[in-house]
């Protein structure tokens, strides 16, 4: 147990496949929803609010220990799109063979054998800080981090925005971070005596559509 | 050898050997996988094609391909039906082609292994890259062997150039040899300073507008999987 562990979690280059998705940024840009620096800020801001606070409680309930399999029912329960839902599965299958390459255990053996094609990618996330000797506070910051950290960095390929500039967006968004993280954890905390219906079920419809209009393109970058 | 969970079949869709098994589960061999990069335009999917249709008959192949921003190498593939539609998958790159068959290779692994339980059994898995630069390769927990595909027509100098691609893989091909005499391209030159960057790897020149043209790199192919059969590292 180490809390460098953290950092290779949340590390961009962690071998999970993230790099080829871009968090519903390529179809934001797509539709003139993002175009500048401003922009890109509002579309972080609102996913971290939403689809991030989501994927956090989902993270952290996994993380301290709560039953995957009903956490992986309630991220489906959570994510009503098709695409989205198999954009999840896939992300956690490749987390989960990455998971248990850095940190086996028997939790994560068991989860790839009921779920073998795939658990939401924030249970799996959740599951392995665990593996890794991480708190539930610690894989919600994980969780929450990447549903704004992918996002500006697709936008930096799309639109050739500054990287200087998408970092120090990053940056004024981490005090929010660390909120959304808080409460995620401290619904987690509530799932023993309330069950999933205590974890955060925040939705952007607006994500949602458009990522469905992104699946159906034949011409993009991004995977998602 | 090395098995990461010994005896549990829980684990047998989601192997995550840093370099791939040269076992099955089941103790039978995996397929050979081997790895086709090199920069844009070189001819990588026609040269997957022309192995496809020559190695079709006597070998069960599959094909992986990686584009940059389209699905088109896939339905290339599909449309000149060099291989039943179900032995091609298509793998998404997120603007880097690189990442996907170096530094993060879990969705390309993900689609060989599926091919691979899919068409159990398969001899042949061919991983072809989204065009790239010279530095571009594959990592070794990916593909058992790699080749590295350029053209006469971007430049006889290419070789003279080196980079990881043209350095170390395990077979370099020289494509569009037809077209040196239109591009003012030395052959001798090309075949030399492929020599220097290369010692004794091997190096192909292939013509795919000629009958035959790929005969080369099937050749090739052919004593690769002939030693991974035998149990050599191919």
């Amino acid at each position: 147990m180490t809390r460098a562990a953290l950092l290779v979690l949340a590390d961009g280059r962690f071998p999970a496949g993230g790099y080829a998705h871009s968090g519903g940024m390529e179809a934001a840009v797509t539709s003139r929803d993002v175009y500048d620096a401003a922009t890109l800020e509002a579309f972080c801001r609102g996913r971290l609010h939403t689809a991030g606070l989501t994927a956090a409680g989902l993270a952290a309930a996994a993380a301290a220990g709560h039953d995957p399999l009903a956490l992986d029912e309630a991220a489906d329960a959570r994510t009503p799109m098709p695409a989205l839902r198999q954009v999840a599965r896939r992300l956690g299958r490749q987390m989960l063979r990455a998971a248990r390459a850095t940190w086996p255990s028997p939790g994560l053996d068991l989860l790839a054998r009921v779920r073998p094609q795939g658990a939401h990618q924030p249970v799996v996330l959740g599951a392995a800080a665990r593996s890794a000797g991480l708190t539930p506070l610690d894989a919600a910051q994980c969780a929450a981090y990447e549903s704004v950290g992918g996002p500006a960095t697709a936008a930096v390929r799309l639109l050739g925005l500054d990287p200087l500039e998408a970092t120090a967006l990053l940056a004024r968004l981490t005090g929010e971070l660390d909120e959304v993280a808080r409460t995620a954890a401290a619904a987690a905390g509530r799932v023993p005596a309330e069950g999933v219906g205590a974890l955060p079920a925040a939705s952007a419809p607006l994500l949602d559509v458009i990522a469905e209009r992104h699946a159906a393109r034949t011409v993009r970058l991004f995977a998602s | 050898m090395h098995l990461d969970h010994p005896a549990t079949p829980l684990s047998l869709p989601h192997r995550h050997t840093h370099s791939a098994d040269a076992l099955r589960p089941d103790g039978s061999r995996r397929a050979l996988r081997v790895g086709l990069g090199g920069p844009v335009g070189s001819g990588k999917t026609a040269t997957v094609a022309a192995l496809c249709r020559t190695l079709r008959d006597r070998l069960s192949i599959a094909v992986v391909t990686n584009d940059i921003y389209t699905r088109e190498d896939a339905e290339f593939l599909r449309r000149e039906a060099v291989l039943p539609p179900e032995r091609i998958a298509a793998v998404e790159t997120g603007a880097c082609p690189h990442t996907a068959i170096r530094d993060d290779i879990s969705a390309n692994l993900e689609a060989v292994e599926q091919l691979e339980e899919a068409l159990h059994p398969l001899d042949l898995i061919l991983v072809e890259s989204g065009g790239d630069n010279l530095t571009a390769t594959f990592s070794r927990g990916l593909v058992d062997t790699q080749v590295f595909v350029i053209d006469v027509a971007s430049g006889d100098d290419i070789p003279r150039k080196g980079g990881p691609g043209i350095t170390t893989a395990d077979l370099l091909v020289i494509n569009k040899t037809d077209l040196a005499p239109h591009v003012g391209a030395d052959l001798g030159t090309m075949a030399a300073d492929a020599e220097k960057q290369r010692g004794p790897l091997p190096v192909a020149f292939t013509s795919l507008a000629t009958t035959d043209g790929i005969a080369p790199v099937a050749d090739w192919l052919g004593e690769c999987l002939a030693s991974w059969r035998a149990g050599a590292a191919a």
